[in-house]
């Protein structure tokens, strides 16, 4: 009996956090559904490095917020939980923003303001009162797991995106976070390739962006009606409505 | 404590939260310092690192024995270089003798904002390396002032400014020697000027730069 009380109760998290992480990816991407943190997300994904470079800075400050934030939620009264918040966010900041550049020195000078700022992205203030300020620890460190995924993820597939398209190369200049293990990595575009530059101008950025959201939604939108055929759900348009009458 | 009771429920509530926001701050700041503490030589090591390597690209390590990162001095001098910003200039030397000096410049009017620019310039003169530290140029058109793109940056290796080849200090559009770009003509005339700047002012200045 006990056995199965227990069964029930570990499977009945698992899918919390399968729901966590689905929603972090995908459904509730800061990035690509709450469009949230797109300055920096703009900013700097002229190329992969960059755009690594950032996702994982941010990640590191998502986690450490969120898991400080649900440590204290029952400790601090609300009138004051948002500067508490900020106070937490800034300091989780500025603590990154030293580490680079001790130990990541040319790829932080590359970033440069863009790592402060990432005490301004609304995505980390967002889970910090949205999720880590009502949850418990486990659950809010995953969700500041996958959201930072989920974040990453978004500015490396731009970051990527673009460096082909505007500069004909890939993993270019590796080296600034993987040090000599990534001086190699550098993949090249046959050189009679002309490198459309319009991708790494800022432009470029928007116009990327758009077209990774478009794609995701149009295949949410083609799951959805593949769900309904499934099921037998027909939604009829107004067209056949009045044919029918 | 009785005093605290004391006083209105609003005020008491006032200073709870005054004093828990200043504890949270003050944790903050702990390890923040804390932080700092541990990364501070770190910092300083990867500052000095980046420094050398730059020098590398312009002047050969051989050539001196002193450490011009210590050896600076600033100077800021608008009708010279066109711009308020401060200009350091390090000093190379060999036993005591002067050998180079290593000026960290800026072009001021390149195609988007300040280049900053290193130019290390040998006792007789002649320049004897280029590099562009810092900009903010058209990828793909004005970039080619960087190393990484284009070898553009190393055609100043060598040469001098005098009276007689002043009006050749310029790109070929302007009736100098220097190649432009296709497509991007500003930049390169704004690296020649800073570069022409750097050199008449140390022609000028000669040997007064090394004290």
């Amino acid at each position: 009996m006990i056995n199965f009380k227990i069964s029930t109760k570990i499977s009945e998290r698992l899918t919390d956090y399968k729901k966590i992480a689905e929603q972090g990816l995908w459904s509730n991407n800061q990035a690509l559904v709450a469009l949230l943190g797109l300055c920096p997300l703009l900013a700097v994904t002229n190329n992969t490095v960059n755009g690594l470079g950032l996702g994982l800075a941010t990640m590191a400050v998502v986690i450490i917020s969120n898991v400080l934030v649900s440590l204290i939620r029952d400790y601090v009264p609300d009138d004051i939980r948002i500067p508490v918040f900020v106070a937490i966010i800034a300091s989780a900041v500025t603590i990154i923003d030293l580490l680079m550049n001790a130990y990541l020195h040319t790829l932080h000078g590359i970033l440069g303001i863009f790592i402060p700022l990432i005490v301004t992205n609304c995505a980390i203030l967002g889970r910090a009162e949205a999720y880590a300020s009502k949850n418990p620890l486990d659950k809010s460190f995953l969700d500041a797991f996958f959201v930072g995924i989920g974040f990453a993820l978004v500015l490396i597939v731009l970051g990527m995106a673009r460096e082909i398209i505007g500069n004909g190369t890939l993993f270019d200049q590796m080296d600034l976070l993987f040090g000599e293990l990534g001086t190699n990595m550098t993949l090249h575009l046959p050189s009679d390739y002309h490198p459309a530059l319009l991708a790494i101008l800022p432009p470029g950025a928007f116009i990327g962006l758009g077209l990774i959201v478009a794609l995701k939604n149009a295949y949410d939108i083609r799951k959805q009606e593949k769900m309904r055929n499934k099921l037998g759900i027909k939604i009829a348009t107004s067209n056949e409505l009045n044919n029918a009458s | 404590m009785s005093l605290l009771n004391k006083l209105p429920p609003i005020a008491q509530k006032m200073i709870k939260s005054a004093v828990l926001l200043s504890l949270f701050v003050i944790v903050g700041i702990v390890f923040l310092l804390i932080t700092k503490l541990v990364t501070h030589s770190a910092i300083e090591k990867a500052k000095l690192e980046e420094m050398k390597e730059a020098f590398n690209q312009v002047i050969s390590e051989k050539d001196y024995d002193n450490s011009p990162f210590e050896d600076k001095k600033i100077i800021v001098n608008p009708t010279a270089f066109k711009t308020h910003l401060p200009i350091t200039i390090y000093r190379a030397r060999k036993q005591n003798t002067p050998v180079a000096l290593i000026i960290e410049t800026i072009a001021p009017d390149g195609y988007s904002g300040n280049i900053k620019i290193m130019i290390a310039i040998k006792i007789d003169n002649r320049i004897s390396g280029v590099r562009v530290l810092e900009h903010k140029e058209t990828p793909g058109l004005g970039d080619k002032i960087e190393i990484r793109k284009d070898n553009w940056i190393t055609r100043f290796n060598g040469i001098n400014l005098r009276d007689d080849n002043l009006a050749s200090w310029r790109v070929k559009k302007d009736g100098g020697q220097f190649d432009q770009f296709t497509g991007a003509t500003i930049t390169p005339r704004a690296v020649v000027g800073a570069i022409r700047n750097t050199l008449s002012y140390v022609n000028e200045q000669g040997m007064t730069l090394y004290d």
